[in-house]
Formats: structure tokens, sequence, C-alpha cells
């Protein structure tokens, strides 16, 4: 079966030990995580995982069951990038001296849609946001001309094309449960 | 009114009805083991010789009276010692709640004495695992560990109960869970599933039906009957499903698994729609999933959606609770005779006991066999008795030559496959369920993983009989060294003390029987009271398991073994022929 990314997004009650209960279903099956992040969702107390990993349909549609089974956890998803606008943010640390010697910043702004985020006399940098193949692309051109000090790059956030909003529909689904109870 | 901490663990047992717990004490939970001395008239406390025993204990007490079995146990090594258990009932979905001391919130992290960080070793093997490090969160994590452990597909949760939350006053309230919103124990069945369910039965011509201990959970023993009568579906049961019908049941055709029944092996891969009612598709039930029933249309009924499609796809899933999806399709079941189906079972159980059964069970010369034990002992109880196993050729001999006639009535490692096993669990199935004849079959093997129990045994007389089929091998690995490993018994053969001895200095009585001629009596003598009993059954040395599928064979690839002479070593064959196939 043909491997892909995968976009697992999980939503979960902010408690301790989450993020471990998760990551050890992925180890069970030897599988890495790409990228990985974390943060409150847009409802309050809950949290919301996003990430990213290389598999088969049928193993990622069997991890995420995994992951929805734990109690904490809300609700699990997964989705490939043609259902999701997604975002990744780099930060590349260039020397001030080699940027200038190179000749214009300015360029290479217009080209990547970068942000300066901080500059003094030794050290520039910048910020880019975009698919990882944009990042990556900016961060090889750094690399090759005037090397790149320091560089990091965020998980990846992702929101889903449909109109749908799972987790609130789920929500709703739950007061409802509740009620009836 | 105010309470310590440890008092509030107690209330909260009682609050969700327990009245017998198993543990061991120590430093890091002695605050509650202080507390308990004072409910002594209201919750017993069973004292077992090894922590690991007390989760196999609390096992046996849950499997057999379907209560939340409960364990309390002290930090560190305690803690680390109960994992087998723990582990063992996350596989096998029994409710417990295991509570383990933890050094106070001030030393967490620490690295201090006995401490261990229990909850991220137990993350992996339990539904739930949480830490308590105050007092005011007892109440709250205990209702909701026993909501959890007990509703939907049961499992085990551990409690880590940090020193200074068991010292610390607390205003105690109890407010039962009842509801936790991200988790939904019994989901509703989906209307459209169950009716595809019924339309794929209803057009079968050779329904089968494979039942697991979904059934024995939900309390459908019942529904399943209804189900399998309407439209005549004949039936056979996983080893955690035995029992769920009781051996006479017309519909039950058997055992299944790598050393099941043939017929129900064999027309996994003849029928048209195979129903799965609460069984996971283990490995040891399938075999090779590429050759497994592959022409057949599949309905799986489960409570645990992570079951559906993870080992065999199906055509129809069912989720929910099988008490309530089997008579949601009944009801939408066409009356049905499948007569001639049925009949087909015969003619390999016909091969099977002519090849297996016959020589297992009634030899007329050599030495003891284990089937011919345990057939013998099935009679003498009436087939009445909870059957108690431990892990290897004693289990499976157990579960194929015992017959049930009520309901959980074979407590086994089944998932785990934990040796040691046996002896503790024997003590908390009999302790939940006194008013029945608890036997308990081991090896010589695994007897002595767990033999420090008979402790537990003594000090609390649990009457229990125990049996060993004492082979002097580690009966199940020599037997697939003999088949697999071209009889290079590598560290299989074991030096036994006298049992019977040392059954003795724990005031056990205890008989060892290697002749035929004296089997019955000494069945008879342990069978006569109440209390507890060793017997030790000198059986053929080389006694094997059989029918066998091979590991990842095809459950069509089954092996009887030779028909001729036992000591005869010629290779076993696969007796099936084609013709018999055919049939």
């Amino acid at each position: 079966m043909e491997k892909e990314l995968y976009t697992i997004t999980v939503f979960s009650e902010n408690t301790v030990g989450l993020l471990g209960q998760i990551t050890i279903i992925f180890t069970r099956r030897a599988l890495n995580i790409e990228t990985l992040s974390v943060s409150p969702s847009a409802i309050k107390g809950i949290h919301k995982f996003t990430i990213t990993v290389f598999t088969t349909s049928e193993v990622v549609s069997k991890v995420v069951k995994q992951i929805d089974k734990r109690i904490d956890i809300l609700k699990a998803y997964y989705n490939t990038d043609e259902d999701l606008i997604h975002q990744e943010i780099a930060l590349y640390k260039v020397a001030t001296d080699k940027i200038l010697q190179q000749g214009s910043i300015e360029e290479l702004i217009r080209k990547y849609h970068i942000r300066v985020l901080e500059m003094n006399k030794d050290i520039i940098v910048f910020q880019k946001a975009g698919h990882y193949a944009e990042t990556q692309q900016l961060f090889e051109e750094l690399s090759e001309t005037i090397g790149v000090l320091q560089f990091i790059r965020s998980g990846r956030v992702a929101i889903t094309k449909s109109k749908v909003e799972r987790l609130s529909d789920m929500l709703q689904a739950i007061k409802k449960y509740e009620t009836q109870e | 009114m105010k309470i310590t901490g440890s008092k509030a663990i107690i209330e909260s047992l009682i609050q969700e009805g327990v009245d017998t717990i198993f543990g061991y004490p120590g430093g890091a939970i002695m605050p509650t083991f202080d507390a308990l001395y004072d409910y002594d008239d209201q919750v017993k406390h069973i004292l077992t010789r090894h922590e690991q025993g007390a989760t196999h204990a609390a096992q046996g007490y849950a499997r057999v009276s379907g209560k939340v079995g409960v364990c309390l146990v002290t930090s560190g090594p305690a803690a680390t010692n109960a994992i087998t258990g723990i582990a063992d009932a996350m596989l096998d979905s029994t409710p417990l709640v295991v509570i383990t001391g933890q050094v106070g919130a001030a030393l967490l992290g620490t690295d201090a004495f006995q401490e261990i960080d229990v909850v991220g070793i137990t993350q992996p093997i339990t539904k739930w695992a949480y830490q308590i490090r105050r007092a005011e969160d007892i109440a709250w994590a205990m209702a909701r560990a026993f909501y959890i452990a007990r509703n939907g597909r049961p499992g085990p949760v551990v409690l880590d109960l940090a020193k200074n939350a068991q010292f610390q006053e607390v205003d105690f309230e109890y407010k039962p869970c009842t509801f936790i919103r991200s988790y939904i124990p019994v989901p509703k069945p989906n209307p459209s599933q169950i009716e595809l369910a019924a339309q794929l039965i209803n057009s079968a011509k050779k329904p089968y039906a494979l039942v697991g201990q979904g059934v024995v959970l939900s309390g459908a023993e019942k529904e399943l009957m209804e189900f399998l009568e309407k439209a005549d579906i004949p039936a056979a049961w996983t080893l955690l499903g035995a029992s769920a019908m009781s051996t006479d049941y017309p519909l039950n055709k058997g055992f299944l698994g790598m050393h099941g029944n043939v017929s129900p092996n064999m027309k996994t891969n003849e029928c048209d729609v195979l129903i799965a009612i609460g069984m996971r598709f283990d490995d040891r039930v399938t075999g090779d999933l590429n050759t497994y029933a592959k022409q057949a249309k599949i309905i799986h009924l489960d409570i645990d959606p992570a079951e559906l499609n993870k080992n065999v796809r199906a055509d129809a899933p069912v989720l929910g609770s099988a008490k309530q999806t089997l008579p949601a399709i009944t009801q939408l079941l066409k009356p049905a005779k499948h007569t001639e189906w049925i009949e087909s079972f015969d003619v390999y159980d016909k091969k099977e006991n002519d090849i297996v059964v016959r020589r297992e069970v009634y030899p007329a010369t050599g030495e003891l066999t284990m089937g011919e034990i345990i057939h013998k002992i099935s009679e003498a109880t009436h087939n009445k008795a909870v059957v108690v196993t431990d892990v290897g050729q004693n289990q499976m001999m157990a579960a194929r030559y015992s017959n049930f006639s009520q309901t959980r009535s074979l407590v086994t490692s089944g998932g785990l496959g934990t040796m040691g096993f046996g002896i503790p669990a024997a003590i908390g199935a009999k302790i939940g369920a006194p008013e029945r004849t608890v036997l308990m079959y081991s090896g010589d093997g695994g007897f002595q993983m767990t033999i420090q129990e008979l402790g537990t045994i003594l000090q609390e007389q649990i009457g229990v009989k125990m049996i060993i089929l004492n082979n002097h091998f580690l009966g199940m690995v020599r037997q697939w060294q003999e088949m697999f490993f071209e009889e290079r018994y590598s560290f299989t053969k074991m030096k036994n003390p006298d049992f019977i001895t040392i059954a003795k200095g724990y005031g056990i009585e205890g008989y060892e029987v290697s002749k035929r001629e004296d089997l019955d009596n000494a069945i008879a003598d342990m069978l006569k009271d109440d209390k507890p009993y060793l017997l030790v059954a000198n059986v053929e040395m080389k006694g094997m398991v059989f029918p066998m599928i091979p590991a990842g064979g095809s459950v069509t690839d089954i092996l009887l073994g030779d028909e001729g002479d036992k000591n005869d070593n010629s290779e076993p064959e696969v007796i099936l022929e084609e013709s018999i196939l055919n049939a």
C-alpha cells in the first residue's frame, strides 16, 4: 500500500501525560512522527495536537482509532494534504556581514516573502511561513550562498477546508447525550 | 466533616460496593492500610504473597463475579510486580482498579526511595492511569476509576496515590461518576449497520457465528441463544468466549483457534457469512489472515471501535454492546433452518474424535494423559465447576476437555498468556464465587511461578482444588521443540520438588496419582469437601496438544498428530485428506 503524509488532529482534555499516551501508540508501530505541534484550541480547556506522519492509509486509520480510544481524548481524525490548509513557520539566523557582502536583502524578501524579526551588527533573523517545501527552499538557498547560523522550523498547523467543524458537532452531540442521561 | 485521604479511599471503595480487596502493605501505602484496619468488617482484605498474585487474584475475582477487582499495593517494586496482572487484565478486558502507593508529592521526580513512574509505566497497559497528589482529588478519581474500569469494554485502571494525599484531611463527599465527555463507553448501534447485518444473514446459506468474551462481558448469553436459534446458526467460541454457551447446547460447535476443534476452524473457510460477536480476531484464532475466511462476508459486532477492521475487514461492522446489537439484529432475522450446513460439521468432529479425542480421553494403556484427567474431573463436578488454568498445555487441554454448563466458568490468561496466573486467579475466583467448586489446572512449570500463593490459601483457607498436570517439562515449549526445533529440548526439562510435601508445609492436603486405576478415587477424595487440595497427576512426559494449527498457518492447515503408537516419534502429519475437505 502506498505511503503518504497524513495529518492527524487530536482534541483532548488538558490533562498531564496525554502526549505520552499518544506517542506510545506511534512507538508500538515503529512510526516516526514527522512534526508535532500542541496548543490550546479555540475551545477553553481543550487542547489540540497536530501530528504529521508518513505511512499508509490502513495504518493511519488504526493509529487514529487507538488514539481516539484513550479516555481523555475527545476526538482524533486524519486528513491528507488536499483536505487541508496547512502551514509551518521557520526562523533563519544569518550573519549580518555575510548578507551585506552578498548584496541585496530586498531581493530575498521579495522572492520569499520573508519578514525580518531582528537585525543587529552581528546577526539577522528572518521568518518565513509556508509549506515545508517553501521553507526548505529558502534554507537551501541561504545555506549555499551565505550560510545559516541557526535554523528552526515549527510543526505543522492545519485547518480543514470543509465547512464542518467536527469537534463542535461532537461537543453538541455530547451535550445532548449528557442531558438525556 | 473532614477525614483523612486514607479514610476517603476506603469510604470510596465502600461507596462503589467493594467488599473484598487483594493487596500487600508497604511504606508508601501504610496510611491507607492503617485506615483499612478499622474497616475490617466492611472490606475484607486478602493478603497475597506477592503483588503479582494480588493482581491475578483480583482478575479471577472479577472474571467470575463480573465485579471490579481491586488491588492495594505500595510504590516502587510493588507497583512493578503488579504490572503483569495489569497487562493481563488489559489484554483480556478485565475490570480492575489497582491502587499503588507513591512517595509524597514533594519527593516526586527526585528518585526517592521506592519511587517509580507508575503512571508512565502503566499508561500503555491500562484504560486509564492517574496520579492522585492531593486528598481533594480522591473522591473524583476513585469514582472515575470505577466508572472507566467497569463500563464499555472493561479494563484495568491504575491510581497512583501519593503519600501526602493519604495523610491530608479533606471534606469527603462521594459522587459516583456517570459520564465522561471524552468517553462514550457504549456506543449507540447504527440502524443501517444492523439492517445490513440482518440482510447478510437472511440471505446466507451457510452462516456461522464466532462467540467471544464480549458476549459474557455484556451479559448477552440469552440474547446470543435467541439470535442463533432464530436463524439456526452454528457457533464456535474463542478461548475467552468459553462457557458463554453450555457445552451441550446443540448449536455450540466447539473451540476455535490454534488448539481448537477441527470443525470450527475448517468451517471458518467454508461459511458464506461469518458473524464475529465480541471477539477480536486474535492471531491464535485466525492464523494466517491472508487465507482467513476470504470466501465469507464478515459481520463484526464489537463495542470497541478500534477493534473493527483492525485485523479482518468487516463488510458489516456493527459497533455497540452485544446486549443491544444482538437482539436488534435478531428482530430483523427471518426464521431459517440450516440443517444440512450444521450437519456438515459432523464429518470433521468424527475425524477429530477418532484420531485425537479418543486417544487423549479414553486411553486404555500407557501413562495418564492430561485430557483423561480433565475429562474425569469435569464429569465428577457435573460440569458445574469454575475452571481456572495456568498457561500452556494444561490450559489448552482444560479448554478442550472441560464441559461447561454455566457462563463465566473458564478463567484463563488468554491475551497475555501469563504463566503463574493459575494459583492466584483461582484464589480470586473462589472468593468471587464461593458457592462454586473452583478447579485450578496447572503445569509443573507455571505452578512454581506463583507457588508462594499457597501461603494465601493457607491463611484464608481458600477451598481451591489444584491439579498439577506434571510432565516434568515445560510442556508446550517442549511440544514446539519436538515439532519445529528438531527435538532439541533446550532448557525445558524440569527437576521438580515434591509438590505434596510443599503443600503439606502449607497445611494443604494432597495426593500424587500416576496410575489409571487410582484416578477415580483420587478425584473423589479431592472433591470430598470444600477444603484446599492439591492433586499431582504424573502424566505422560511427551504428551502433545492436538489438533494444532502451526503459528502463522491457515485455519485449515490442521495437524492431528500421528494415529499410531504414542511413543512413535514420527512426524505429525496433516490428516485431513482432500476427500474429507471436499465432503
